[in-house]
């Protein structure tokens, strides 16, 4: 989230589309609530369901699953010609008055931006950028008139999403669309402000990332980045997915979102040589130019005192990532018999990974495979047979597997991240049943005994093992408070203050207060910099439990520690304009009181950099202003387009030729089992039950008495069609697989008419398995396709094709 | 670190002394105040209370777990009882339907109390001591690691990676957890790392 969900209650618009925060964050949405009943805020959901979200709207419009790009950028169409969009924000908070490189093309009829290679489905994103003066610096245009400032570039693009034009592709009924329309422009000056809330409804799409981007776009045209009540918010679905994202434990990823080193950077000058964070302007800071300083300082806190500057800090015993090892490439190269071993920590990848029979097929594969849960998972007893919801031959399964008991959250301590970016400390309870340990007792565990057998035996490349910095009170047995403290860092040596070399900012051996104490020069440790003022010298800031609010705004400053540098809402400079007063005393936050920054946050800005300067708010990016044009950040253009799912039910109406978003990879296989609209007509979409979290509660009794079994809905008008009673059984198939469920007849599922095609949509809850306290089910994603987002890979989960038939009676259960 | 006077203490304490005196003033001497005194008291008002995070959605739902046993050496805790901490900025004291019921979670028939193992080709698990466990698994990584270790590519860069063995993080372990994880695997070598954020 750039805000929290606290700041909720500030919104005058919420904005629910790509998610469903009443149903699967229920206490989170008390803050939509509080919204709407004390700050007279309108809630608009767009969903292919009538959500429990929608039930409680002021206004619900209906959309075909997956195509969330098409519609907002209509909504950007809408602004850009209503001119209800917030002008000085957008002219000078913006990229939108600089000059793109005449290069640069889009051509419309084949859905395609300059650059591409079809071979390879893969841009040469060269052109993709700002035109750059004799000066060193990008050039602009702050009439916004030149026809190749990012601002007229918008403006042609979008123009294709007319209202008609999102109808056609969306499904959503014209009048519907522009009555959300005129809702989300009541926001676009200043005075009022909206929040949007997201999931994985858009996530989870090949082109997810765009969608998102799209979302972000529209705020900024409205002027609501940086406002209270306003930000682009995803939700996050699990308890500490913030948190170990934050961490870093993604392939290509470090804690605090530094860069995994590459192949093509053998040395340290070379990974800073690839990152040019100069700014794009006379005026302006760049905050990342600070990279080097968190890099190093992750680097001593990974080797300790044998990173040294003659070793470039360890830099070479970093592994090098030659490509992105997601999950979806994991499980190729699994399927294909590259791998050997497999541990899963706390999940379930049988069942969350797309395409099951691959997925079982690939495990098959493994010599090893280590499940550390405190459940029983489906993926550690994938070798086991349990009739048509696992049909498997275990004696033909020659993976050696190892059941790893793990505590749970209430038999440890630690902190976790919230979606508001908060980390809140946990105190342990009690102990974990039978033989149970802590994550951290067997991370450590079997670290120690692979570094023994090393050392005791030799073997390939030992020095990485050596010399990780194991510097824990009890070695078997890191404390959660000595790791949080590394993850803050402290000084090495006395840190000498830049500006007054006769002051010590913090002594050898004491926690740095933030990130700004770190340095290049081996003289600091932080293990991730963002995370750098959560355990300082005056304690365990993410402990803290006072919840008073003193601008009574949401904003709790003294309640846990919010990354980064307990800043509540990103961006917030931005609430002010270019001299640093507030754009309404409605939505005042952060100003300038001609000395500092100063409001109930922390300024996301240098605090006392006088607005005379002229520097732009968005001091994480070398312009210092936000992207309208994402430049060459993203894999399949830097403004969003619509492309269709890869199993979609029409034809991609404006350009036929490039349905599919181009640059998404797609592995030989997975390619071929996508399924056309001949022989899957209706289009299948996932989500969540506010019953049940993901695939742990159907362990859970309560939740499985309230809740118990494996369900599809779908409307009336295709019950009908199919000769499918409330409640019977039903088959549904994909290309990949076929799952056996009773079907709930609902109106709540609507029928929409695209491009004039009548489209039924089959909604289907995750959460169901065949081990634990619900009925045994096969998995949705025995349905879904081996596809992600181009960016993230992000799995397709919310829109693909399925055909459904009415069964006689249910699977046999063993 | 617990609360050093948990609210209920709180409210037993002022509650007993305003409802003794309430009975004194109201003449209720003697036999009822023995009666009083004779019923059951709550659990609730003798458990020790601990302050936890909702294992959940990302809302973060601030939890007050109850149990039994006061933490003495010996004594083992058992989690009777859950409410929503009303402290907490977020969810005030709620809880929704998932979180209401953790209680079957931390107690669920399903969690996993012994290591296990299943042997190629069988069709069951059977328990195994930590021990053999942890040193079978290190000694198939270190196998697996000595053999397919990449210690430079075709162009002769240093690039120290496995890519054999691969590691899914979870998405409800601990930032503290996590960092270590981050430590261990990335020491190793590993790159096939991931963790829930995209699922």
């Amino acid at each position: 989230m750039t805000n929290s969900w606290t700041d909720i209650k500030n919104a005058d618009i919420v904005l629910v589309m790509g998610g469903n925060a009443a149903e699967a964050h229920p206490c989170g949405f008390k803050w939509v609530a509080e919204a709407k009943a004390h700050n007279n805020a309108r809630l608009v959901v767009v969903d292919p369901r009538f959500t429990r979200s929608a039930a409680v709207s002021d206004y619900y419009c209906p959309i075909r699953a997956g195509t969330d790009t098409a519609y907002l950028l209509g909504v950007i169409n809408y602004l850009l010609t209503t001119g209800k969009y917030h002008a000085e924000y957008v002219k000078h908070f913006t990229n939108a008055s600089y000059i793109v490189k005449d290069t640069f093309a889009f051509n419309p009829e084949e859905g395609l931006y300059s650059g591409y290679n079809a071979e390879r489905r893969t841009y040469d994103r060269s052109s993709w950028d700002y035109e750059m003066g004799e000066d060193g610096f990008a050039v602009r245009d702050l009439t916004l008139e030149h026809p190749r400032s990012v601002f007229q570039l918008l403006k042609q693009h979008v123009s294709r999403y007319t209202p008609e034009m999102v109808e056609r592709i969306c499904g959503s009924p014209k009048d519907k669309f522009l009555k959300v329309c005129e809702y989300i422009g009541s926001t676009g000056n200043g005075e009022k402000s909206m929040t949007i809330m997201y999931a994985l409804g858009w996530t989870q799409h090949s082109y997810g990332s765009q969608t998102i981007r799209t979302a972000g776009m529209l705020q900024l045209m409205l002027g609501n980045m940086g406002v209270p009540g306003g930000g682009v918010n995803a939700l996050r679905g699990h308890s500490n997915v913030q948190g170990l994202t934050d961490i870093g434990l993604l392939s290509q990823s470090t804690p605090g979102y530094l860069a995994m080193p590459t192949d093509r950077e053998p040395t340290l000058a070379s990974h800073f040589a690839n990152r040019d964070f100069r700014p794009l302007q006379a005026n302006q800071i760049s905050f990342w130019q600070n990279y080097n300083k968190f890099y190093v300082s992750l680097l001593k806190a990974m080797y300790g005192t044998a990173a040294t500057k003659d070793n470039e800090f360890g830099y070479a015993w970093l592994p090098k990532i030659d490509k992105v090892y997601d999950t979806l490439q994991q499980f190729e190269l699994m399927h294909q018999g590259q791998m050997n071993g497999y541990i899963c920590q706390g999940f379930n990848p049988l069942l969350s990974v797309p395409n099951k029979n691959k997925m079982r097929a690939a495990l098959s594969k493994l010599k090893f495979l280590v499940s550390i849960d405190p459940l029983e998972t489906e993926t550690a007893r994938f070798w086991e047979n349990h009739g048509e919801f696992n049909d498997i031959d275990s004696a033909k399964v020659q993976t050696e597997v190892f059941m790893l008991p793990s505590t749970c959250f209430a038999e440890d301590e630690g902190s976790f991240t919230n979606s508001s970016r908060t980390l809140n400390w946990r105190w342990k309870a009690a102990d974990g049943p039978g033989e149970s340990r802590t994550d951290t007792v067997i991370m450590a565990d079997l670290f120690l005994r692979i570094r023994d057998l090393y050392a005791k035996n030799g073997g390939a490349v030992p020095e990485p093992i050596q010399n990780l910095d194991w510097n824990y009170v009890q070695a078997r047995n890191p404390s959660p408070d000595e790791l949080l403290r590394e993850l803050n860092g402290k000084a090495l040596a006395d840190l000498k203050d830049p500006t007054d070399p006769t002051k010590i900012l913090r002594r050898a051996g004491e926690q740095v207060d933030g990130f700004a104490q770190l340095r290049d020069d081996g003289s600091t440790m932080s293990g991730c910099w963002i995370y750098s003022g959560a355990y300082t010298e005056a304690g365990n800031m993410t402990a803290r439990r006072d919840n008073t609010d003193p601008s009574g705004l949401g904003v709790h400053p003294k309640w846990g520690f919010a990354w980064p540098a307990n800043r509540r809402v990103l961006y917030n400079r931005a609430s002010s304009d270019p001299n640093g007063k507030p754009w309404s005393a409605r939505k005042q936050y952060i100003h300038w009181n001609g000395s500092r920054w100063v409001g109930p946050d922390v300024p996301d800005y240098a605090p006392t950099l006088s607005p005379e300067r002229a520097a732009g708010p968005f001091i994480m990016n070398a312009e210092g202003v936000s992207r309208l044009f994402a430049r060459k950040l993203m894999a399949e253009g830097p403004f969003p387009e619509h492309y269709e799912p890869f199993e979609s039910p029409v034809a991609n109406v404006l350009h036929p030729k490039t349905p599919t978003n181009p640059a998404a990879r797609v592995f030989k296989g997975d390619m071929e089992v996508f399924g056309t609209a001949k022989d899957f007509p209706y289009v299948a979409t996932t989500y969540r039950l506010t019953e049940h979290f993901h695939y742990w509660t159907k362990h859970v009794k309560l939740n499985a008495i309230v809740q118990p079994e494996f369900f599809v809905e779908i409307s009336p008008d295709l019950a009908r069609e199919k000769g499918i009673q409330n409640g019977g059984w039903v088959r549904v198939f994909s290309n990949r697989g076929s799952v056996k469920a009773k079907a709930v007849v609902t109106k709540r599922i609507p029928v929409l008419k695209v491009d004039g095609k009548t489209v039924h949509t089959v909604g289907m809850p995750i959460h169901f398995g065949f081990i634990g306290e619900t009925k045994k089910s096969f998995g949705v994603n025995t349905l879904t396709p081996f596809v992600g987002d181009a960016n993230t890979q992000t799995p397709e989960y919310k829109a693909f094709l399925v055909d459904i038939e009415p069964l006689a009676s249910g699977p046999a259960v063993s | 670190m617990n609360m050093q006077l948990s609210r209920r203490q709180l409210l037993k304490l002022t509650g007993a002394g305003a409802a003794g005196s309430a009975l004194g003033a109201f003449g209720f001497g003697g036999a009822e105040e023995a009666m009083a005194q004779a019923v059951r008291p709550f659990k609730l008002a003798r458990a020790t209370e601990t302050r936890n995070t909702c294992p959940y959605c990302s809302v973060s739902c601030g939890m007050i777990l109850y149990s039994l046993g006061d933490r003495s050496k010996n004594a083992r805790s058992e989690i009777f009882h859950v409410e929503g901490d009303p402290d907490n900025p977020v969810n005030r004291g709620t809880l929704c339907p998932k979180g209401a019921g953790v209680l079957d979670f931390i107690r669920a028939k399903t969690r996993v109390k012994h290591p296990m193992y299943r042997a190629p080709g069988t069709a069951a698990f059977k328990q195994v001591s930590w021990d053999w466990a942890m040193d079978r698994i290190a000694t198939l990584m270190k196998e697996d690691r000595d053999r397919n270790f990449i210690a430079a590519n075709k162009d002769g860069v240093t690039v120290n990676r496995w890519t054999t063995t691969g590691f899914l993080a979870g998405c409800a372990t601990s930032n503290e957890a996590g960092w270590l994880t981050w430590k261990v695997t990335r020491g190793l070598g590993l790159i096939q790392v991931d963790n829930q954020a995209r699922i």
